[in-house]
């Protein structure tokens, strides 16, 4: 059991999200930052699809009622248990009335905390993804306050203490370095200049304060509409770029809306949406394109990497 | 045939054939989403995959559209733009109601926020522009005009339709079993009730003893 002293700002259940809904308008939610995520649940030996906390900019207190294994990911927080500093991205052995605190993010938005086990909050729709705007999942479909109780479910996977386990240097992501995020073009590129297009792939854009779980919101050079930036609504994919009038893109992220009547240029490629996801306010980056090709052969280095990021210490 | 019938009968081949790869579909107007997963499957072969499907994607191989009524109370409180679009439209409000409420409705897909249906089926008489600014706020259940469409909102949400009323029946409840109301393809049928009748169902709907007429 985890008793939450001091929730942070935002902080959710999350787990791989609910699949099959967009159809009735409902997100898949889950973690904006994926790869953290499944490498918080890979060190607490949890499988990927456990729930786990998404934290967002500042992390929670809490007080742990027994023995417990725990992983902390993402975002760059200063971790502690009991007051004394303690090292992220590894398994830590947590003992009963131990107090876990995450503060504010020096790198990064969003961190994630697995426990071994993975979180007990009731199946919704077949996910215990929250979606905050739906009100749906999750602890009450909300974000966590203070006095919460959360409940952890047996961890099948023997005793992961006694082999503690960390995320290797060489995968650890810096959140403070340049960002060059891939994009495929697609679907509406053809309602775009062709100065509009290298606008976006040539030009530096600024993250906002106002983005949220549902979408990056960014700033910088107008991006060029060719006729119009109003399409027959569509489907809206994760990563897409969408274009409103006024030539600002938006990244679509884990809780978007499910269909858009505004013209989409690109699409992010999953295996670099959730870096966007983790760029602060302020951070800027950039846009490059890739062949549908080159991104599938990237997308297998990056599960290759996420294959070998975890190491089991050698006692 | 239009081409959201054959959206939806495309989407219903593909999950009924259970295409390997794909993840989930998201119907609109004029396209079809598919998510697919590219570990599992090619681009080129997935896209192979639906082409062949896409001839036999025909109003036959629907499953029978479901009917749902909804219960709608057009007053001027509830449907707070009645009068601004029936003097917009220069007609007597009990006509705009009637018309409004005469027709049968296709919900051609379900999208924007969680459960809010996209109805055409509307009669030409009642087509009016969207507003030119949206509101900011629409409560949950209002039932909407713009351009050719019918919407109802399912969570307060901004806004560019002209609210001729309300239903007190949820298109989204995140604690029922199935959190939607609406699928698409339905049929929908407005009933006009008074506001007593809207109060009395709104109750029921709230301790969950009401029980939506789908046929």
């Amino acid at each position: 059991m985890i008793t939450i002293a001091d929730a942070g700002p935002q902080t959710t259940v999350q787990d791989l999200g609910r699949t099959g809904q967009l159809r009735y308008g409902i997100p898949p939610s889950g973690p904006v930052d994926r790869f953290s995520f499944v490498l918080a649940n890979r060190l607490a030996g949890n499988p990927d699809t456990a729930a786990a906390l998404e934290c967002t900019l500042m992390g929670p207190r809490f007080e742990v009622a027994g023995p417990l294994v725990m992983a902390v990911t993402g975002a760059d927080m200063p971790l502690t248990v009991n007051g004394r500093e303690t090292a992220g991205w590894a398994a830590i052995a947590l003992a009963a009335g131990d107090v876990v605190k995450l503060g504010a993010a020096r790198n990064g938005v969003r961190s994630y905390v697995a426990f071994a086990g993975g979180l007990d909050v009731p199946l919704v729709l077949g996910s215990r993804a929250t979606y905050l705007r739906g009100r749906l999942g999750g602890m009450e479909g909300r974000a966590l306050k203070k006095g919460d109780v959360l409940r952890v479910l047996p961890s099948t996977a023997g005793r992961p203490a006694a082999r503690p386990r960390r995320v290797t240097v060489r995968a650890i992501p810096d959140y403070s370095a340049e960002l060059t995020a891939r994009v495929v073009l697609g679907p509406q590129n053809d309602r775009f200049t062709d100065g509009g297009i290298r606008t976006l792939l040539g030009d530096t854009y600024e993250v906002l304060p106002q983005s949220d779980r549902m979408g990056t919101r960014l700033r910088g050079p107008r991006i060029e509409h060719a006729r119009g930036h109003d399409i027959i609504s569509d489907g809206i994919a994760s990563g897409s770029i969408q274009v409103p009038g006024d030539g600002q893109p938006i990244v679509l992220l884990a809780d978007r809306q499910s269909t858009g009547g505004y013209t989409k240029l690109a699409t992010v490629c999953s295996f670099d949406v959730w870096r966007i996801g983790q760029r602060r306010p302020g951070q800027t980056l950039r846009f490059r394109s890739v062949t549908m090709a080159e991104a599938h052969r990237l997308l297998r280095e990056a599960d290759a990497l996420l294959e070998t990021a975890v190491r089991e210490e050698i006692a | 045939m239009d081409v959201n019938t054959r959206v939806r009968a495309l989407e219903f081949l593909i999950q009924q054939k259970g295409l390997t790869g794909v993840v989930e579909t998201v119907p609109t107007f004029s396209s079809l989403l598919v998510y697919y997963d590219p570990r599992a499957v090619g681009y080129e072969s997935l896209c192979a995959a639906i082409a062949e499907l896409v001839p036999q994607a025909t109003t036959g191989v629907l499953p029978p559209a479901r009917t749902v009524e909804l219960p709608c109370c057009y007053d001027a409180e509830l449907g707070f733009d009645l009068a601004t679009t029936a003097a917009r439209l220069e007609l007597p409000i009990d006509e705009l109601v009637r018309l409004h409420a005469g027709a049968e409705y296709l919900v051609y897909f379900i999208g924007f926020t969680p459960g809010l249906p996209y109805m055409t089926g509307m009669p030409e008489r009642i087509n009016i522009p969207r507003l030119d600014t949206p509101r900011t706020k629409t409560p949950p259940g209002s039932v909407g005009i713009g351009g050719i469409q019918c919407c109802i909102y399912s969570v307060e949400s901004p806004g560019g339709f002209w609210i001729l009323g309300r239903t007190p029946l949820r298109l989204y409840d995140a604690d029922a079993a199935e959190p939607t109301l609406l699928r698409p393809g339905d049929r929908v049928r407005f009933r006009p009730i008074a506001r007593a009748e809207f109060d009395a169902i709104a109750a029921a709907v709230a301790a969950r003893t009401h029980r939506p007429v789908i046929a």
